[in-house]
């Protein structure tokens, strides 16, 4: 059941000749229940999208609905909207504050959700935040300030603050990246048991494909400030339809790969590079298709702006190479995935 | 004169502590080796003292660290043998024009915001002597810029003019303007996208390989290290707990956290699987820690583990046949045939690949041992 729909979400900075269009005509939706992963280089605009869906920006276009309702923007209407959908952020150094103790970041939220608990009731309900997401003893846990945790136990706190409010919609931009690599996986088995728990609909932003294969049903691919790819996470992954998805996955440490082959692919990739300056390869382009600076695949016709296109059955690419002649049997199929 | 292979640099025993109330003891005993164009990997959690290491070996530690003990020693192309850690003032100002350089952490803060790149090279220059005349350091700055693939006509430019991975590029060549032997890289990619990532690992590699240098790479990303690294050690609460050619790490490996580690990466291409990270975080070194410090996070704790610290030593001869390079480390009591007759566990015995993707089947089943006896707390001790 789809509980958030963003429709043509477009977000701007600046004005004049300066502007930038850092998110651009960006529509999804998200369920009940279902993950739904961000991907993307930083600058791409995953972060903008967290933000204008937590109402942190105000988008220049677009339509965001809750449960058949356009997002309040206002008073209560507003307020009512981010008791809802609540966003987790990256850097939990960063989103604590450092004067207050762990208990009072969960109380407020407790509080201002408008559940009027006070006294016992509320040490209470806090104690169950903390036990929900694994920092025990909840008691000693709920006195100390953040400088007194670790990154991890940060994080946490964190998701704990979201979830006070009971959403239905969870942000989580780049929960794990400012983490250590071995206590990513237990924040993010955390998130995914919450999820089932509470039928949470997750919109999971990171760079870090592998992660976002394994903990999502649906991956976007974002690249400046449009989504160029989405499809099944196993589909996205293992059958990249995008080249610039195709450039991520190729990039991507591989542990499993022997190092002879590490070496010959390094090989190959700089022989690619010959003759192309670092400079040029990261050149931007704001007409036509933006990717094709750097696309191996560029050809003439990628100088018109490619419309979204179907590279397989429920799995779309923003890219001139999935553009089939126009026979009946594609249409259909494209039709029927709309 | 020496040639490939050899030891460029030595650290024997090397111990850093934070003095203060309560001394927090970051490197403890530390004794590693760098050969001539090789690649040390060190790789470790936040706060395990693997930049400290770094310090240590560059001497560039500041109150309140302090090396306690052990010696660093340099041997030069030219044969020179020099004593780090005795020197002192001009002579180790003398010796890190040309001995060793350091790119350090967060390229984006690195460079100077209020001068030029160019202005930031002729710093360079100038600091160590080299009596080149403006015009000379502009031409050696503009090479050097080409050599990691950015236009000469940048070293106008200001730094927030750059992109990161470009940001990156600079640092890399200021490291190289002097031509050192020995470079020393604390987290060089981390801050950066994984396609600019792989750009400059390779750029490093093919420098490396032009100009001769070798590497001490930090990071905490150890399946970066499984592509770059000749030789890994693995830190650990201060100490090195496993040591060994890379290949050998990637596919066996002897310690229980290095296994840990190699599982917190979930293949991007395998089958999906359960996820376990390493339950539970590192011990605070400003206390003293009884026994082995991994032991309250680790599956595979044995009584003793508790008790006695296990000291790094080399693994018994059969696990070793045939590896590239003599030598194969780990602290472990589970190595230790006295505790353990039997042996070591399968997973850790050197002939069971760990590698998870590799084989599926079997890490299953590992997978779920250690969920049962290291999960329930999920993270906190």
């Amino acid at each position: 059941m789809t509980v958030l729909e963003v429709t043509d979400l477009t977000v701007q900075f600046g004005r004049g000749s300066t502007q930038i269009t850092a998110v651009d005509a960006v529509s999804f939706a998200m369920s009940a229940g279902r993950t739904v992963a961000l991907v993307g280089e930083s600058g791409s605009g995953k972060s903008t999208v967290v933000r204008a869906l937590s109402q942190l920006v105000r988008p220049a276009a677009g339509q965001i609905v809750l449960d058949g309702t356009r997002a309040g923007r206002h008073g209560a209407a507003l307020r009512a909207y981010r008791r809802r959908v609540q966003p987790i952020f990256q850097d939990p150094y960063a989103s604590l504050n450092p004067m207050h103790t762990v208990r009072h970041h969960l109380a407020r939220p407790l509080r201002l959700a408008g559940e009027h608990l006070s006294g016992k009731e509320l040490d209470d309900a806090v104690h169950e935040m903390l036990r929900s997401v694994n920092l025990t003893p909840a008691e000693e846990m709920a006195g100390k300030h953040p400088h007194e945790l670790s990154g991890g136990q940060r994080q946490r706190v964190a998701i704990a603050r979201a979830l006070a409010t009971r959403p239905d919609v969870l942000l989580a931009d780049e929960p794990v990246s400012m983490l250590d690599v071995s206590i990513r996986l237990e924040i993010l088995n955390l998130l995914d048991g919450l999820k089932r728990e509470h039928n949470l609909a997750l919109l999971y932003v990171t760079h870090d494909l592998a992660t976002a294969r394994h903990f999502s049903a649906e991956i976007m691919v974002m690249y400046r400030g449009e989504i160029v790819e989405r499809g099944p996470a196993d589909e996205v992954i293992l059958h990249p339809a995008h080249p610039y998805t195709q450039l991520l996955a190729a990039a991507a440490p591989n542990p499993a790969l022997p190092r002879a082959s590490a070496a010959a692919a390094r090989a190959a990739r700089q022989q690619a590079r010959i003759g192309k300056p670092a400079e040029r390869r990261e050149a931007a382009t704001d007409t036509g298709c933006r990717f094709r600076s750097r696309c191996p695949q560029a050809m003439a016709r990628c100088e018109a702006r490619p419309p979204d296109l179907e590279a397989a059955v429920g799995h779309r690419a923003r890219c001139w190479l999935y553009d089939a002649p126009a026979g009946s049997e594609s249409a259909e199929s494209r039709r029927a995935s709309a | 004169m020496s040639g490939p292979g050899d030891i460029v640099l030595r650290a024997e025993h090397v111990s850093v502590s934070y003095a203060g109330r309560r001394p927090v003891r970051a490197v403890r005993d530390v004794s590693l080796e760098l050969r001539r164009g090789e690649v040390l990997g060190i790789v470790g959690e936040s706060g395990c003292g693997k930049s400290t290491l770094a310090y240590a070996l560059t001497r560039l530690l500041r109150p309140p660290a302090e090396l306690t003990d052990g010696t660093v020693t340099f041997c030069g192309k030219d044969g020179r043998r020099v004593e780090l850690t005795s020197l002192a003032g001009e002579q180790l100002r003398q010796f890190r024009s040309t001995g060793m350089a350091m790119v350090f952490q967060s390229a984006m803060n690195a460079l100077n915001p209020v001068t030029s790149i160019g202005q930031q090279f002729r710093d360079i220059f100038r600091a160590h002597d080299t009596g080149m005349d403006r015009s000379a350091m502009d031409a050696r700055a503009g090479d050097l810029l080409e050599m990691v693939g950015i236009d000469r006509g940048r070293l106008r430019s200001f730094a927030h003019e750059l992109s990161g991975g470009m940001r990156q590029r600079v640092i890399i060549a200021m490291a190289l303007a002097l031509d050192p032997e020995v470079v020393i890289m604390d987290e060089p990619t981390t801050a950066l996208d994984v396609v600019v990532q792989q750009e400059i690992l390779d750029e490093i590699e093919r420098l490396r390989e032009a100009l001769d240098f070798s590497i001490i790479f930090i990071t905490h990303d150890l399946s970066l290290l499984l592509e770059v690294s000749d030789t890994l050690a693995v830190m650990y609460a201060g100490q090195v707990v496993e040591y060994a050619p890379t290949e050998q790490v990637a596919t066996a490996p002897a310690h229980p956290y290095t296994l840990g580690l190699l599982r917190s990466f979930p293949d991007m291409r395998g089958q999906r699987r359960e996820l376990r990270g390493i339950p539970g975080s590192p011990p605070d070194l400003g206390e003293r820690i009884a026994g082995c410090a991994f032991a309250v996070r680790c599956n595979y704790v044995i009584e003793a583990c508790r008790t006695a610290s296990p000291v790094l030593q080399q693994l018994p001869g059969e696990l070793r046949a045939g590896l590239p390079v003599a030598g194969w480390d780990a602290a472990c009591h589970r190595h230790n045939s006295d505790l353990c007759p039997g042996g070591p566990p399968a997973e850790l015995s050197g002939a069971a690949t760990a590698q998870p993707d590799r084989t599926p089947a079997v890490t299953e089943g590992l997978v779920a041992g250690g969920a049962a006896a290291g999960d329930s707390s999920g993270g906190l001790r």
